[in-house]
């Protein structure tokens, strides 16, 4: 609930309600940042936290609630007035202008000027420098923003809103983009922030981060405000509840790959890139029949340029061999009747024609076969009860919008277009770049499993995701991209985040090291296992053993140091309790998780039936009673509700 | 045959006259293509600038009265470009073809009704003055005594580069037209930016038709404006969206139709026709050999939104 | 959400037209209001020029011929993503041309036209591919490009009309075409006897067929419409070519030849105005081409018919004729009323403007109707509120008891 108007918080934002046409953004949602604090706002993507920072920035007027900043009541009508208030945004595309300079970029809008209008930029350059130093943000004020790396425009970003003067920096998403070693240069400069007495709010999607640098959390979940909790104290699946409403399952289901011949061979590929430098160099990798090998690497590392190639969208050089034949230096079709099938990482980009409607995206590949074009005209049945069908078969909704524009689905009926056609297409070698960009975590369920049911058909699934856990979780073999190269590629469950972090930012893991990675991650399975055991257990009303209670709850708590942490001592560490995972318990555990599965099923079904019968008995005079009173409040609240209602519908008119 | 100093100065003299109305409306271009918004209505402007022009010349017996009048009726179709392609957002190249249709349209109109039916008005008494007055320099050189509206062309370059390139104005024009999003977010009003460098821009073209109609010709034609306004456009990209490149661009196209005259009168085999096609190929040449749309503004064309969700 | 009725009126192309077309009017007469003629008279006047007479209505037919062909081009080119504004130049070519051949030519009648109308659509079209050329080769903007050819078009054709070989003494133009290319409707038969004694029995034909220059232009156009339409919608060139003109990365993507897609789609565009030049030449008197001043307009017009008509094929035999005859009626405007010609471009100039704003009006009557939806709903929650209130009440009463 919100907190009383104070000066000791920086920020303040009561009932918060954001309409877009008949669309609730936001219903009604509180926020409370202390002075001198990280204050993450947790939520899926269009959750509205987003939206909630926007407000606070002036970009979109709030319909309900007030802003307060410092105890007092603000307008915040436009950016302008954000920035008079000391709120400053780093949002999570950058909004820089390419060819202007750094120093260009951080003094825009507010320069210094000889004599009215006439640009100082000398003293411009001074004054950037000055905040440079002040913060350790080390960046060269005369570059361009166009040559310089994604971290340093950040840091850009970063000082725009300190250059304003912003005792308040808001950052849309700001690791996103970074690689391991640019995330703590981050924190660092956060902290350098904090120590200056400044406030950040984070908005982010992303667990981990929130732990590693936030001291409280707000989460937001369909655009309500859910809770504000101390970050220290919280678990991950504790944030993660909240965040989605229902437990979810951080681990992808699937069965051990079987894989069969190599499907896709690229050898020694060499991609340049817009600059015609070479951005894919000396490139190997291989995708066998029924396995899903994932790259997984920071954007900008060559993926881009790699796809391109492979779908003959760009020359290159070196060979790309599908199948036995090679494909590369061709044209797009060429590729697609060899058995490639791409879902591209933007589907409005590349995946669909949003101003055609549903039937024609289906047939979008398959127009030009005989079959759906005898003669050259094309046969709009077969097309119509093609399209239909796939419509079924992925639940496209609503069920009627075939012969709507596919502009005006969700992203998520978008994507299943986009797969179901690329896969009516009978791959041999499925290639999927982001596929669950911008989707909701039902959604993402649903392509991940698609991807899985691909794989298990024998097909060769090519997965390339900027999203770590998801290449986690659904390859087989993940192989990390460096620099345009593969830089190291690891089995499944043989390797955790930090190490893939390192290996993405160019490092490389040593045989001795990756066992120990290798017996930590299985520690931390085991001990994910005994820990879920142990919630289901609790969950089903089983009566846990101590001795496995205490050993669940200690088991995973060595892991997640050892996760933070990271380093020689902690990987022995992981690795003992690991061992010890590995020994002792595994009967009790075992235990434990038979008991769930065979309970959990029936619970509910009782405790529905349980009241059903209560109702049948006769009821005491204090249940009557006890009856009234709760009916008597149940008025009351619709009563209330009733009048907020009116209220609001006197408004409308 | 050698070519004589005095025909240079002949040459360079009709260059100078006949790239004057071009480079008037290249920086209205300019301006406006920088901001973000194409102006394919350079044209129309221009006309409804040629005939206001010498109209209010002619009623009023003062150029510059009339030039002014010029550049306000242009600032007045900006002014309805602006709200086309800014406030509605609408396709900028249609609503450029629109005026193009109601300048010339409205142009000839207005001459009927007030010339007794005529499509060309009566000539000015007073056309703009010379740079050396009317007795003007000796021999030849008197070809270097041109339009004061020329040094104005120029002068408005100048100006135009200084704005771009050393005030805080021209920094939030760039800005604007390269990345909307983000001046926006530092406070810089995108709309207001963009109806502001569209009004000019229709402002410099309607200076620019009566720099042909109040001092080239004494009059307004149904052919006064033929293709200005559409070489002034190829001269922005010619110059890749520059004020000064912008300038020097006109200067080479009006270097063009200058040989045409100079050169076409039988004394060579080209045709005439051949020379005046010159311009226009040598533009699709240098787009061919130096593929120019690299350094166009790059929201140029696109709306900006600002309500639409992130 | 389902579509308001109202929403799928206003949504409906035709009737933004008529609303563009409606607001044209007004503002015209507006400003013949403020130049002191009388707006009403006027815009009967105009109408009654138009369709006043058969022979009217014969004569807007003609004017509108070579508008729709141009004006069918670049609709074409629209649907597929390009914008040939260079429409003026590749008719220029084509009327070039088709003097050219049409002058040198004697063969029997069908293939003579034939050969005129080959001969015209094949330079247009490359004339117009030279562009798609360079926009896909190149990624060099049409329009840039097309605006330049156009200038060259106008001086090339004043060029040749220069030349000894085709020139015309006497004239300003080129030697009209021969007799055996005309595709006026009988053209010899007219001038007969026999033909001059039964039309004079036939006062109607003798008004629309013995007065004018009707000829089969029409009828080729209407067809070509019909086939650009089948050919954009019905066939796999023209899911190709509208797949690139919509979204032309994701046609890339699927597998489709966009560099190919983008020339041929420029060619058919340019074709299409080479062939509404071949009818023009050989279907109309002068029958030839003169040295021009400045550009005729019959290509960008075509722009404006091709706006008027939301880029429906179909839709540019109506746009077409609509503004074949306010042109054609803007002649006898000025005649009877005094009130200048101009005003018609002015009319169209103003229709084309609202065009391209009355996407706006959709968009307006969504934002309508999500409100009164929003209404609505609140009051549904408001009454279910208030009943439940009521059974609340109901229920604690009855639970007090």
């Amino acid at each position: 609930m919100a907190a009383e108007v104070s000066s000791k918080y920086a920020v303040q934002m009561h009932g918060i309600t954001k309409r877009f046409g008949s669309f609730y953004a936001l219903t009604d949602v509180d926020l409370d940042v202390e002075k001198g604090t990280i204050h993450s706002i947790l939520g899926e993507n269009g959750a509205g936290k987003s939206t909630l920072m926007n407000v606070l920035y002036g970009l979109y007027q709030a319909d309900m609630g007030s802003i307060y900043i410092g105890g007092e009541k603000v307008d915040i009508k436009n950016p302008t007035a954000a920035i008079e208030h000391g709120i400053g945004m780093v949002h999570q595309h950058f909004m820089l202008v390419e060819n202007f300079t750094v120093t260009q970029n951080i003094v825009l809008g507010s320069e210094p000027t000889k004599s009215g209008i006439t640009l100082n930029m000398k003293q411009a350059r001074k004054n950037v420098l000055e905040i440079v130093e002040k913060y350790g943000l080390d960046v060269n004020p005369d570059a361009k923003i166009r040559d310089i790396t994604v971290g340093m425009q950040q840091r850009v970003e970063i000082l725009k809103a300190l250059y304003r003067g912003a005792e308040i920096l808001i950052l849309d998403e700001p690791t996103a983009v970074l690689t391991e070693q640019e995330i703590d240069e981050l924190l660092a400069i956060m902290r350098n922030l904090i120590k200056d007495g400044k406030t950040i709010i984070i908005i982010t999607h992303k667990l981990k981060e929130i732990q590693a640098s936030s001291d409280m959390c707000t989460i937001i979940r369909r655009g309500h405000y859910i809770d504000t909790v101390p970050v220290k104290g919280v678990s991950e699946d504790d944030l993660a509840t909240m965040m989605v409403g229902h437990a979810v399952k951080l681990v992808v289901d699937k069965a051990p790959s079987n894989p069969g011949r190599v499907v896709l061979d690229i050898q020694n590929l060499y991609v340049k890139n817009e600059q015609r430098i070479n951005a894919v160099k000396d490139f190997n990798l291989q995708v066998r029949a029924g396995e899903i090998v994932g790259i997984a690497g920071i954007d900008g590392n060559g993926q881009q340029e790699l796809m391109e190639a492979v779908n003959n969208l760009k020359r290159c050089k070196g060979k790309i061999i599908l199948d036995g034949e090679e494909i590369q230096n061709r044209n797009p079709k060429y590729g697609i009747d060899r058995g490639m099938a791409t879902i591209p990482a933007d589907r409005h980009k590349d995946g669909l024609v949003l101003g055609f409607s549903v039937y024609e995206n289906a047939i979008l590949e398959k127009y030009r076969s005989e079959e759906y074009s005898p003669g050259g005209r094309i046969d709009r049945k077969k097309m119509r009860s093609f399209a239909e069908e796939l419509i079924q078969a992925y639940d496209v909704r609503p069920e009627d919008c075939g012969p709507r524009l596919a502009g005006g689905l969700s992203g998520g009926n978008q994507q299943k277009i986009i797969i179901g056609r690329e896969i009516a297409n009978e791959p041999k070698l499925l290639i999927a770049i982001q596929p669950t960009r911008g989707l909701d975590v039902g959604a993402i369920e649903n392509v991940h499993k698609m991807l899985i049911n691909e794989r298990d058909k024998g097909v060769a699934v090519l997965l390339i995701s900027f999203e770590l856990d998801e290449v986690m979780n659904v390859s087989d073999r993940i192989a990390v991209i460096y620099d345009g190269h593969i830089q190291q590629i690891f089995e499944q469950g043989t390797v955790d985040n930090r190490t893939l972090g390192r290996v993405m930012a160019g490092g490389t893991v040593d045989e001795e090291e990756l066992k120990a990675v290798k017996a930590a991650v299985e520690a931390e399975d085991a001990a994910a296992l005994a820990h879920d055991a142990r919630l289901a257990a609790i969950e089903a009303g089983e009566e846990i053993p101590e001795e496995a209670d205490k050993f669940a709850t200690k088991a995973f708590t060595p892991v997640t140091r050892a996760e933070a942490e990271a380093g020689e001592t902690a990987a022995e560490e992981a690795a003992m309790a690991a061992q010890a995972a590995a020994d002792a318990p595994a009967d009790i555990i075992a235990e434990a998780v038979a008991a769930i599965p065979t309970e959990t099923p029936e619970a509910p079904a009782e405790a529905t039936a349980a009241p059903a019968e209560a109702i049948e008995e006769p009821m005491t005079e204090a249940q009557v009673r006890e009856n009234i009173r709760a009916l008597e409040k149940q008025l009351e609240d619709t009563q209330k509700q009733l009048i907020a209602m009116q209220q609001k519908l006197s408004e409308m008119q | 045959m050698s070519i004589s100093s005095d025909t240079l100065l002949l040459l360079l003299g009709i260059t100078l006259m006949y790239s004057t109305p071009m480079v008037f409306a290249a920086q209205g271009s300019v301006i406006s293509e920088v901001s973000g918004v194409v102006n394919i209505g350079i044209e129309g402007m221009m006309t409804i600038g040629a005939f206001t022009g010498a109209a209010v010349g002619y009623f009023s017996g003062n150029p510059w009265l009339g030039f002014i009048c010029a550049g306000l009726a242009g600032a007045v179709f900006g002014l309805a470009h602006a709200f086309a392609s800014v406030t509605c957002k609408a396709d900028q190249t249609v609503c450029g073809i629109a005026m193009n249709l109601i300048g010339p349209g409205l142009a000839l109109f207005l001459s009927r009704v007030f010339f007794d039916g005529a499509t060309q008005t009566l000539p000015v008494v007073n056309k703009i003055p010379k740079l050396f007055g009317s007795r003007g320099l000796p021999g030849t050189l008197n070809n270097l005594n041109v339009d004061v509206t020329t040094v104005l062309a120029l002068l408005v370059s100048i100006v135009m580069w200084y704005i771009f390139y050393r005030t805080t104005w021209g920094l939030h024009i760039r800005a604007v037209g390269e990345h909307p999003a983000a001046a926006d977010t530092l406070g810089i009003n995108v709309y207001k930016v963009r109806y502001v460098c569209v009004i000019i821009s229709g402002m410099l073209a309607g200076l620019g038709g009566a720099a042909m109609t109040l001092a080239i010709v004494p009059q307004f034609m149904p052919t006064a404006i033929s293709g200005q306004g559409f070489i002034a456009i190829a001269a922005v990209i010619f110059g890749k969206w520059t004020p000064h490149g912008g300038y020097l661009a006109c200067l080479l196209f009006g270097f063009a139709q200058a040989l045409t005259v100079v050169l076409g009168g039988g004394r060579f085999a080209v045709p005439s026709e051949i020379l005046a096609m010159l311009p226009y190929i040598l533009t699709v040449l240098i787009l061919i050999l130096f593929v120019g749309r690299a350094s166009a503004p790059k929201a140029n064309g696109v709306p900006y939104n600002k309500g639409s969700r992130v | 959400m389902k579509t308001s009725l109202r929403r799928k009126f206003f949504g409906n192309p035709f009737v933004l037209t008529i609303i563009a077309i409606v607001l044209g009017f007004a503002v015209a007469s507006l400003i013949l209001l403020l130049a002191g003629f009388p707006p009403k008279e006027s815009i009967r006047t105009l109408i009654q020029s138009m369709i006043g007479r058969p022979k009217d209505i014969a004569s807007v037919i003609i004017r509108s011929t070579p508008i729709i062909f141009t004006g069918l081009g670049v609709a074409f080119a629209i649907k597929t993503g390009l914008f040939n504004i260079g429409a003026e130049g590749q008719y220029v070519m084509g009327c070039v041309v088709a003097t050219m051949v049409g002058s040198m030519l004697d063969f029997p009648k069908p293939v003579a036209v034939l050969m005129v109308v080959i001969s015209a659509m094949l330079v247009s079209a490359l004339y117009a591919g030279f562009v798609g050329l360079l926009k896909a080769r190149l990624g060099i903007h049409e329009v840039i490009t097309s605006i330049m050819l156009n200038w060259i078009a106008l001086y090339f054709s004043n060029w040749i009309c220069g030349l000894n070989f085709f020139h015309k003494p006497g004239t300003i133009g080129m030697y009209p075409v021969n007799d055996c290319t005309y595709t006026m409707i009988l053209p010899m038969w007219k001038k007969t006897e026999e033909g001059q004694a039964f039309l004079a029995s036939h006062p109607l034909l003798q008004e629309t067929l013995g007065r004018t220059d009707l000829n089969i232009g029409f009828i080729v156009a209407v067809i070509a419409a019909l086939v650009i339409n089948y050919l954009l919608n019905s066939t796999r060139k023209g899911f190709e070519l509208r797949a690139v003109g919509q979204n032309i990365h994701a046609a890339r993507f699927a597998g489709i030849n966009v560099n190919r897609s983008i020339v041929h789609a420029m060619m058919i565009s340019g074709a299409l105005c080479g062939l509404g030049a071949a009818f023009y030449v050989t279907g109309q008197s002068p029958h030839t081409v003169s040295t021009l001043s400045a550009f005729e307009n019959v290509g960008f017009n075509g722009l404006s018919v091709a706006f008027i008509a939301f880029s429906s094929p179909i839709g540019c035999i109506f746009a077409g004729l609509l503004f074949g005859g306010l042109l054609y009626g803007g002649a006898g405007l000025q005649s009877k009323v005094g009130a200048p010609t101009e005003i018609i471009n002015i009319v169209i100039g103003v229709i084309v403007f609202f065009c391209a704003l009355s996407y706006l009006i959709p968009r307006f009557v969504d934002r309508l109707d999500a409100a009164r939806e929003n209404r609505r709903k609140l009051k549904r929650d408001a009454k279910a509120a208030a009943k439940a209130a009521k059974e609340a009440a109901k229920a604690a009463k009855k639970g007090g008891n």
